[in-house]
């Protein structure tokens, strides 16, 4: 486990290699290096030795007073524990959290679009992700980052559309973190002010609780599952804004009740969108390109709105030139 | 949910404040899980005893508080007790609630020296 970012990636793969810390989080004083190819199933034991160099920087006095440092007061009588609280009120998240932060001011930063696509293996996500990006390829940038335990093929699929893509592996793991992504986008090259999608890994249980700083998760149910899947998995359902409900043109051969399915999905998400589509034969496929392009449009422009402020405030600013003589 | 990884986020937390803080050994962590956070309160012992082996919080006690369930019903327009996930409001029986309390899973306090 890396103990200066705090991930523990076990055997965590971004295109086929380890994920390296070499250019980050130097500025603390642990002098110990670690690599991160070893595996570890969750029985292992921290062997870093840590060597702290604390810095007492207080004086002793010599009188019985109490030496005020950080934390609470503490007596330095020898022998006496010096037992305390440390408040800490901080979420056990605050790490995948602030990760997901950085990745979202990246985001705002190149005016990225980026969306987290989410389902059971098997719903039809990676075609339905290539028919969009062979879809919207010639008007938009675009770019790709795949999540799978093991293998490269679906980012090699994604990559014979001619988009940009890169594949992370979790090995044993069953999610995409915040950390991976941070790690992904840094061998993905693609031009700024595009569509980011980030293929999570399939699973309808654990994604949901992983903020990756996407703008929105998406959430892709093949009409071959059960329309009680919402209700079965209601923490992804919740969690995401819009459900894509593929593979409509196998209908005529299930018993299948759309409207049952929308119903159980609007009872954990009473504002998720549902778009019935296939991404084989095309149908309903507009309706999906319309909802990226009108919450892509939504998010810059909520974006904008602060600068337009901050332009608005100059220009009010340079319209009343202080002259002299003349009193505002 | 993660229970294992979770209870490896809050050791990585600890460690992260003992530093900043300068305190060598951890005898107590205060948990508290929101009764609507989808954190299992056995899993999460087990797996915080497993995790705290040979790290500063080895023999650490571990106290949970449970906080509550509380919603905001859109149609009542108010503060409700909500004690399950996507369950109806006890009051009107509505579907349109929004947690507003009891989803956390904080570290509140730790006990050094």
């Amino acid at each position: 486990m890396c103990t200066s970012c705090g991930c523990s990636h076990g055997e965590a793969r971004v295109e086929g290699g380890a994920i390296s810390h070499q250019d980050e989080h130097h500025e603390h004083t642990h002098g110990h290096s670690h690599d991160h190819g070893h595996s570890h199933d969750h029985g292992h034991q921290h062997s870093h030795s840590h060597d702290h160099s604390h810095d007492h920087s207080h004086t002793h006095d010599h009188k019985n007073d109490i030496h005020f440092g950080k934390g609470a007061a503490r007596s330095h009588a020898p022998g006496l524990s010096q037992q305390r609280m440390v408040q800490i009120e901080q979420s056990i998240l605050s790490k995948n959290d602030q990760y997901a932060a950085i990745n979202r001011q990246r985001f705002q930063a190149g005016n990225i679009f980026a969306l987290n696509l989410v389902s059971s293996p098997g719903s039809g996500k990676t075609t339905l992700l290539t028919t969009t990006l062979n879809a919207l390829k010639d008007s938009i940038s675009l770019g790709v980052i795949e999540g799978d335990q093991e293998t490269a093929n679906d980012a090699d699929r994604i990559r014979q559309t001619g988009v940009s893509a890169v594949q992370v592996n979790t090995g044993k793991g069953c999610h995409l973190d915040a950390h991976m992504i941070g790690h992904a986008l840094e061998k993905l090259s693609f031009e700024e002010q595009g569509l980011l999608f980030i293929e999570n890994v399939g699973n309808l249980v654990c994604p949901a609780g992983f903020d990756l700083g996407e703008a929105h998760k998406v959430a892709i149910l093949s009409v071959t599952e059960g329309e009680d899947k919402p209700l079965k998995y209601p923490d992804m359902f919740h969690a995401a804004d819009v459900l894509l409900l593929n593979k409509v043109d196998l209908l005529p051969h299930l018993n299948f009740d759309v409207e049952l399915c929308i119903e159980n999905a609007k009872k954990v998400n009473p504002n998720i969108e549902v778009i019935r589509c296939s991404a084989t034969t095309g149908e309903g496929m507009q309706a999906w390109y319309q909802w990226l392009e009108s919450r892509r449009i939504a998010l810059l422009e909520k974006q904008l709105q602060p600068l337009k402020n901050k332009i608005s405030a100059i220009e009010q600013v340079l319209a009343k030139p202080i002259s002299a003589g003349v009193v505002n | 949910m993660h229970e294992m990884s979770l209870a490896e986020g809050i050791i990585q937390l600890i460690e992260q404040h003992a530093a900043e803080q300068d305190f060598q050994q951890v005898t107590l962590v205060h948990l508290e899980i929101g009764k609507l956070s989808n954190v299992e309160v056995d899993a999460m012992r087990f797996c915080f005893d497993a995790v705290c082996e040979n790290t500063l919080a080895q023999g650490a006690t571990l106290k949970i508080t449970e906080s509550p369930g509380v919603g905001w019903c859109m149609d009542c327009a108010k503060q409700i007790s909500y004690q399950a996930l996507y369950q109806p409001c006890p009051e009107c029986g509505g579907h349109k609630i929004q947690v507003t309390g009891g989803n956390e899973m904080l570290i509140k306090e730790l006990e050094v020296n």
